[in-house]
């Protein structure tokens, strides 16, 4: 892709700690805005995911990658989520975080280890996945953009334990 | 130009206070505070704090001189050659745990060492009771070699008595 990326929004731009808005048009445009989201994420570094909030798009829409985790794990493949909402959680892991939006710091933050959500695809049509581990944890971290959290208002003690995945 | 950064150490006595005590006088004459830790170590407290912009070692020392008699600290200011932004990301963790004895941070870190590992954050507690310690270790760091031959150190320590668990961390980023 030749275009410029995106502006990342940097904490604590205000932007980031919105509640964004449902999609509600899936259109030609939507698509554009989607590829253009993925080309901004891989110019940052070793980025699995990103939210439309981050480039100040407000609205509910998010990417999950974790086929770029640097260790195999489970994965659904490069996924767009749009309108996505977590309808089950199980289990708890601790894990270290980062952000496109917060450079330079990463922290520890506990996630659930499986969850099921339901989302719609760029189509529009309803999608549900079953996701654990690394995968769970990315699909986490970008739903909470999408609620105007941030990784750094889950963090816990730096010495907590982290569980084998 | 900005003022190179200093690096103060206070030991003591732990009582409550001690932080916002010296960093109201800090903050007081403009100074800037870096990165910081403090801990318990044996009842003790220690901190380690970068500060810049409040004079040199000397002049540091000497704001702090009513603390360090209030509180009947040890204080030392150094000069270093640091800089904010240095984060590393650790790529593994490491728990070891066993009975309490002599030599096992030295056999530990130099088995890592010999691994590939760079320690990047240590800590470690005795635990149990008096009579039966046991001591706890954790360490996360990079790894130059790849998580293999961490795995297989490992292996050798749990021969010398000690349990040790390696967990892999990948950053997630997005």
């Amino acid at each position: 892709m030749s275009v410029e990326p995106l502006p990342i929004l940097t904490y604590p731009d205000e932007r980031l700690k919105t509640v964004c808005e449902p999609v509600e048009q899936f259109d030609p445009e939507l698509r554009e805005f989607a590829e253009h989201l993925q080309h901004t994420a891989d110019q940052g570094p070793s980025a699995v995911g990103i939210a439309a909030p981050q480039v100040g798009r407000l609205q509910r829409l998010c990417l999950v990658d974790a086929t770029r985790a640097k260790r195999p794990v489970d994965n659904h493949g490069p996924l767009v989520l749009i309108n996505p909402t977590i309808t089950d959680w199980k289990g708890f892991a601790v894990g270290r975080e980062g952000c496109l939006s917060i450079p330079d710091y990463t922290g520890k933050v506990i996630r659930a280890e499986t969850i099921e959500l339901t989302a719609q695809d760029i189509e529009g049509r309803t999608v549900t996945f079953k996701m654990k581990g690394f995968e769970a944890r990315i699909a986490q971290h970008e739903i909470d953009h999408l609620d105007g959290i941030l990784f750094l208002d889950r963090l816990v003690s730096r010495h907590a334990d982290l569980r084998q995945r | 130009m900005t003022q190179p950064w200093l690096l103060l150490t206070l030991v003591g006595a732990d009582r409550p206070g001690i932080v916002a005590q010296v960093t109201r006088v800090l903050y007081g004459v403009g100074a800037e505070l870096g990165e910081a830790a403090m801990m318990r170590l044996g009842n003790q407290f220690a901190i380690m704090m970068m500060v810049r912009g409040a004079g040199g070692t000397e002049e540091v020392a000497g704001l702090l001189e009513s603390t360090r008699v209030d509180f009947h600290l040890k204080l030392h200011v150094d000069p270093i050659d640091a800089s904010l932004h240095q984060h590393r990301e650790p790529d593994v963790s490491i728990i070891v745990h066993g009975a309490d004895r002599s030599g096992i941070v030295s056999e530990v870190t130099a088995a890592l060492l010999e691994a590939g590992m760079n320690i990047l954050d240590l800590r470690s507690d005795v635990g149990g009771s008096e009579d039966k310690p046991i001591y706890i270790m954790q360490i996360d760091g990079e790894t130059t070699a790849g998580i293999e031959p961490i795995e297989k150190c490992v292996a050798q320590l749990a021969g010398q008595g000690l349990t040790v668990r390696v967990t892999p961390l990948e950053t997630m980023r997005g």
